[in-house]
């Protein structure tokens, strides 16, 4: 019976089968419930690391001790693992290793478009890309069956709609794999320049070998129907232009996306008319195609920025639109919000008259950027908050670290937020931090991390205390804060920017979302009292808007029943007294 | 094109339960033997955005999005979501609706207008629309929270299967506690499109 599956969950059940022993994972959307599914299966060991650095290391070592292994990311998390991975690949393996990257083509959740696939070449490392769940869960399989023959790490490409797109698998039982012997072998695994340069040399013929076996290997597919259009494509590519163009068009499947084919493109070009390379992202099988003197049209008809679909692609290949109705009237955006009773609108709330430079970071509190609390200066990656404030303050003087904070989650700064306070405290500067500790990794949809003191299976272990860690290192001043204490928070803010040294503020209070948070009833507005000014609007609660009739027509405060949680920011704007619980 | 294709999409606002209709859907018409896909959105978008999902089954399915022009139906659970995403559906196609309405923080901030009379202007358009108070319905069955249920309930009319089989899916869904909120619900959906 197949099944209906994730391509993340289809990824898991890979692993399951290929009898993977050991994951590593940071979470990162769209790749986080690979991981998440892993914890499914008691056979394989699971584990939140701190970052994709230490997930993709972790990974490695366990390859080097002989067992299967795997870790997953979000493509951005590649570049904080680009380090082990460009080096890995000289190594090789003992156990078959992969590493799942997930790009997210349109950035429903990012902050930039990169095209792993650049990684794949940079480091020399293999890379395959299913298009559904069911190859998802094959080249998965193949990946480690490829890792231990070619002595590579593998890399295995996803984009947004692989990982969230579910359809249908046939699943297979597991085949256990006995931990592989390890031999000590210093020419192999320790990469000295003496070393390396030897090592190098057989990257570059293990790459050609594996180049030689996938032209015959069945890897690529290609389906010939009408011969005048060509389409040389991969992964979710594969899927529009089959859908938009149907057998009006013949197709060369890539599988593996680096090292790329070159005898079987040059057969298949030269058996139809017109070649297109249909690529979301960067024109990387273009450029291979062209160097290898193969006349295609890629790039000059086909954007490089955004999400594609088949209409695009139909649009772009034939000029055809399909017809549809629309509406008339201008359609309001509807942006993401902070949710009711989230703790970072009380951090903000507190904050907002103190006309501060706002060094942001990576996690649901960047949705304080957007209007109404319009209180993020800066957002650029992971860990970036703490490290962008010390040199936006050295630049400009001391003064101006009386007016700047920065401000990172609890998951973020363990990720990488340490070593940036740490560059502070050393180098002498004044700047103060701001964790916003929410005892989860929120945005990705709720993680456990090393500073919440439970495992990726919700068994409980050893926390970072957050405040020894600050004192360790040096800093003096640390405080504690009720986000949802607005006046206490905003006075410990103040008091700690005065300070001539760096200081640490936590903000504490769990996400609003945890089902193990108890929420107050729901608050309502005494309308009498009400004059509709609007003030509670400024903490950008989506559970409050002002309408009615009420109050001669102007409208007073409404507060949706369905979504109030009593977090009570709203009553402490209110000057009126207006909203409360009720009697 | 691959015309025996069947393609719903459903729209609304994170946090509204728009994930639990589609994998209801998915798992029924996997069980009635077509290939299916479906495509979700996690992550930011979730976080009381504008969210969509894609359902599509029939004999061989491709892309899992459905693109403007495609969709047989759209599933709302909010007004303005409806009207956003009108443009996917193929003209003459079947739009269901919640009448529910959920200003958009634009809106809430006085920056923007919620538009009036946004469902009679649909209804002008070469559209099929069918408007359903779906809150109250799942109000009425004993959570908000059914909201999706009573839409599949209305939507049961148009995906050619008996009711029975909805039924049953949902059953061997839900967790046990919701069953009778959610056959409830489900009931009420339908019986409002009667």
């Amino acid at each position: 019976m197949k099944t209906l599956m994730l391509g993340n969950e289809a990824v898991a059940r890979g692993l399951y089968e290929a009898g993977v022993t050991v994951v590593s994972s940071y979470p990162g959307t769209p790749s986080t419930e690979i991981t998440e599914s892993v914890t499914k299966y008691d056979e394989i060991y699971s584990e939140w690391a701190p970052n994709e650095k230490v997930a993709f290391e972790v990974a490695f070592g366990a390859a080097t001790g002989g067992a299967r292994s795997f870790c997953a990311m979000k493509h951005v998390g590649l570049n904080v693992a680009a380090d082990p991975l460009y080096t890995a690949s000289y190594i090789g393996v003992n156990g078959g290793m992969v590493c799942a990257v997930a790009d997210d083509p349109g950035m429903h959740s990012s902050q930039n478009e990169q095209d792993s696939r650049h990684h794949a070449i940079a480091s020399k490392t293999p890379m395959l890309e299913p298009c559904d769940s069911a190859e998802c869960l094959a080249y998965t399989k193949l990946a480690f069956e490829l890792s231990e023959t070619f002595d590579t790490p593998f890399l295995l490409r996803l984009s947004t709609r692989i990982s969230h797109s579910r359809s249908l698998v046939e699943t297979s039982p597991r085949e256990e794999r006995p931990l592989k012997e390890y031999k000590k072998d210093v020419m192999k695994n320790v990469m000295m320049p003496a070393m390396a340069r030897l090592r190098h040399v057989e990257v570059e013929k293990r790459n050609e070998a594996i180049r030689v076996w996938s032209e015959t290997s069945g890897i690529h597919t290609v389906e010939y129907n009408d011969k005048k259009i060509g389409v040389i494509c991969a992964g979710t590519s594969y899927l529009y232009a089959r859908e938009a163009l149907g057998e009006g068009a013949s197709y060369f499947k890539l599988g593996m996306v680096n090292p790329l084919p070159v005898d079987s493109l040059l057969e298949f070009a030269k058996n139809v008319d017109q070649v297109y390379v249909v690529e979301e992202l960067d024109d990387i099988i273009e450029t291979h195609c062209k160097k290898h003197g193969i006349d295609v049209i890629g790039k000059q008809l086909l954007p490089v920025c955004g999400e594609f679909s088949q209409s695009l692609v139909r649009e772009a290949l034939t000029g055809k639109t399909l017809p549809h109705v629309s509406v008339d009237k201008p359609i309001p955006p509807r942006p993401p919000v902070l949710c009711a009773g989230c703790p970072h609108r009380g951090l903000f709330t507190a904050l907002k008259k103190l006309n501060l430079y706002v060094s942001g970071d990576i996690g649901c509190y960047t949705l304080g950027a957007q209007a109404p609390l319009s209180m993020i200066d800066t957002c650029v990656c992971m860990g970036a908050s703490i490290s962008g404030l010390h040199g936006f303050n050295i630049a400009s003087g001391s003064e101006q670290a009386k007016k700047s904070v920065a401000v990172i989650g609890d998951s973020t700064f363990i990720h990488s937020g340490i070593t940036g306070l740490i560059d502070i405290v050393y180098n002498k500067g004044l700047s103060t931090v701001i964790v916003l500790d929410n005892s989860i990794t929120g945005m990705t949809g709720h993680q456990n991390n090393p500073a919440n003191g439970l495992t990726i299976k919700g068994d409980p272990t050893t926390a970072v205390d957050l405040e020894a860690l600050a004192h360790a290192i040096g800093i003096n001043r640390v405080v504690v804060v009720d986000p949802f204490d607005l006046d206490a928070t905003r006075k410990a803010v103040e008091a700690e920017l005065a300070a001539q040294e760096p200081s640490l503020v936590i903000a504490r209070r769990p996400c609003a979302l945890l089902k193990t948070v108890k929420h107050k009833p729901a608050m309502v507005v005494d309308t009498e009292k009400c004059t509709g000014c609007k003030s509670c609007l400024k903490a950008g609660c989506p559970a409050i808007s002002v309408g009615g009739d009420g109050n001669k027509g102007r409208g007073t405060a409404v507060i949706d029943q369905n979504q109030c949680v009593g977090c009570e920011i709203c009553s402490k704007l209110c000057a009126f007294h207006a909203i409360g619980f009720k009697e | 094109m691959s015309q025996s294709v069947k393609n719903i999409m459903i729209v609304g606002v994170g946090g509204q339960g728009t994930l639990l209709a589609s994998k209801l859907m998915g798992k029924a018409f996997v069980e009635k033997g077509y290939d299916v896909k479906v495509s979700e959105v996690h992550g930011m978008s979730q976080r009381g955005g504008s969210v969509v999902t894609y359902v599509r089954y029939g004999e061989k399915v491709y892309s899992p999005l459905i693109d403007k022009g495609e969709a047989d139906i759209i599933i709302a659970f909010e007004q303005l979501e409806a009207a956003r995403w009108l443009a996917f559906l193929k003209p003459g196609g079947i739009l269901i609706t919640s009448t529910q309405k959920i200003d958009p923080m634009p809106v809430i901030m006085g920056n923007a207008v919620y538009p009036q009379e946004l469902l009679s202007e649909i209804k002008e358009k070469d559209v099929e629309v069918i408007a359903v108070d779906a809150l109250s319905l799942a109000v009425e069955a004993g959570s908000p929270r059914a909201t999706n249920i009573v839409l599949l309930g209305v939507a049961a009319h148009f995906l050619g299967f008996d009711r029975e089989v909805w039924e049953e899916v949902i059953r061997s869904t839900v967790p046990p506690k919701t069953i009778t909120i959610n056959e409830k619900a489900f009931a009420l959906g339908f019986a409002a499109k009667e």
